[in-house]
């Protein structure tokens, strides 16, 4: 049954209604220039904590056939600053630090004597593309125990002789398929993709996988995050 | 269902009209919000692909359109990227409270496309399309609307479907899989966008078309004078 009302009363009932939509002004204030910053970065640091309880960390990447690896030609060298930081190899160490109980300089071929792993693995770029590759190396997980890193640590942090810098959680670190990778393709790692050693991280995306590494520490505190999450990119970035 | 109606007496003019309380808040609410984040996502989605715009190989790329900066959102692609996984929520938020809402009111009966309103649907596109005959209007949402809003919610379900493929290729494979795997996943998330954007100029078209009263039903709920009466 129709109730009969004034129109007076219609047009405070509709302003009423139209009333109740003031909540969705807060969705204006991420077009205030002040608070726009802010807003995203507790967005994106909203959708990184999410993505973290939500990922499941210990989920393998798919791995692929050799028939379906990208030739290494076409394997894209991605560096945000020189593709050759002209590294002496003949002088290069890994400097460890950090909550390990032997901390120091490793040479490559006291990583090397860990044992190798080979893996085909999607490479992700945050830019949109991918390639399936062929890497090779040591496990972090098992190079974190040979140098009695304390595993309950949060984070093992890189850096790179191109000034590059990363991090990975611990959960990651000790990822299975979490590699310091120095062969590509079987063959030792070329200059431009990050020799002598760099990260394999398939199941992070590729700005994860820093190359170079000159420099790594296992520790509970981040000094700062990584060079492009420093810049606004997500820290967390699991795939 | 039983839609709230009203009669409206002018006090001055003594005229009378009928309104129909056509659009509860919680729709409202949502419409609204899921316009903003539906803008947001696409203009900053659109700034995503311009990193990348191909969906083929990394070397050689072959780029399959140049889209202009102005008509994307962030700036570069850490800005975009951030108020993509911003609104992601927004958008996935407001999509299931409208959803759930739908459900458990039983009001998706008047707008669900269903195999009966196929016959319905040729009549109104002749009608909106090719000046044919108006047929007659006895629900709320004519048969070619429930088929453009019905389609629209899948549209959206996939949107968030392909947008998960291509974010955690890794923790959903199997939707990667399903779509054909990462490359073609994120082909679709980005054919999708424009299927919505496709829905969306339709929708505006047709607000125009139907005229004032008809917006203003989104904003305070009540429609003045509805065409198909009230029951």
């Amino acid at each position: 049954m129709n109730s009969r009302i004034d129109s007076r009363k219609f047009k405070s009932i509709s302003r009423r209604e139209l009333l109740k939509l003031t909540p969705l002004v807060a969705l204006g204030a991420f077009a205030v220039p002040k608070l726009q910053a802010p807003l995203l970065k507790a967005g994106l640091g909203f959708s990184d904590w999410a993505s973290a309880k939500l990922c499941r960390s210990g989920h393998l990447a798919t791995t692929f056939a050799d028939s379906d690896v990208t030739p290494f030609s076409k394997f894209p060298i991605n560096g945000y600053d020189v593709d050759d930081p002209g590294v002496d190899f003949d002088r290069w160490t890994l400097t460890v630090t950090g909550v390990v109980q032997k901390p120091g300089d490793y040479t490559l071929a006291q990583i090397q004597a860990l044992p190798k792993f080979r893996q085909n693995t999607r490479h992700v770029c945050v830019e949109g593309w991918d390639v399936i590759g062929r890497f090779g190396g040591t496990r972090l997980s098992d190079f974190l125990k040979a140098i009695g890193a304390d595993l309950s640590a949060r984070f093992v942090t890189v850096e790179c002789a191109d000034d590059y810098y990363e991090h990975l959680d611990m959960s990651t670190a000790l990822h299975p398929q979490t590699l310091l990778c120095y062969e590509m393709y079987d063959q030792p790692l070329t200059r431009e993709h990050g020799a002598p050693l760099r990260l394999s991280v398939p199941t992070k995306v590729g700005y994860k996988q820093a190359k170079y590494l000159t420099d790594l520490k296992v520790t509970h505190v981040l000094e700062r995050v990584g060079y492009w999450e420093d810049q606004g990119y997500s820290k967390f970035y699991g795939l | 269902m039983s839609t709230q109606a009203i009669t409206i007496e002018n006090a001055k003019t003594g005229e009378v009209t009928e309104a129909v309380y056509e659009h509860p808040l919680i729709v409202r609410l949502c419409h609204w919000a899921n316009a903003v984040s539906l803008f947001v996502m696409a203009g900053s989605g659109l700034q995503i692909f311009r990193a990348f715009p191909s969906f083929g190989a990394k070397i050689p790329q072959k780029d399959l359109l140049n889209w202009p900066k102005s008509l994307a959102i962030g700036g570069w692609l850490g800005g975009a990227l951030q108020w993509h996984l911003t609104f992601m929520w927004i958008y996935i938020g407001t999509g299931l409270v409208y959803l759930s809402y739908q459900v458990f009111s039983l009001n998706y009966k008047q707008v669900l496309f269903v195999p009966r309103d196929v016959p319905g649907v040729w009549p109104m596109v002749r009608h909106y399309f090719f000046f044919g005959p108006k047929p007659p209007v006895r629900d709320a949402y004519n048969p070619l609307q429930k088929h453009a809003y019905t389609s629209v919610i899948i549209l959206g379900v996939l949107s968030m479907a392909t947008g998960f493929a291509i974010w955690k290729p890794i923790q959903f494979s199997w939707l990667a899989w399903m779509m054909g795997g990462f490359h073609l996943a994120r082909l679709w998330h980005f054919l999708i966008m424009w299927a919505m954007l496709g829905f969306v100029f339709g929708h505006l078209v047709m607000v125009v078309l139907h005229g004032w009263t008809n917006f203003v039903s989104m904003l305070t709920g009540w429609k003045k004078d509805p065409e198909y009466g009230s029951k």
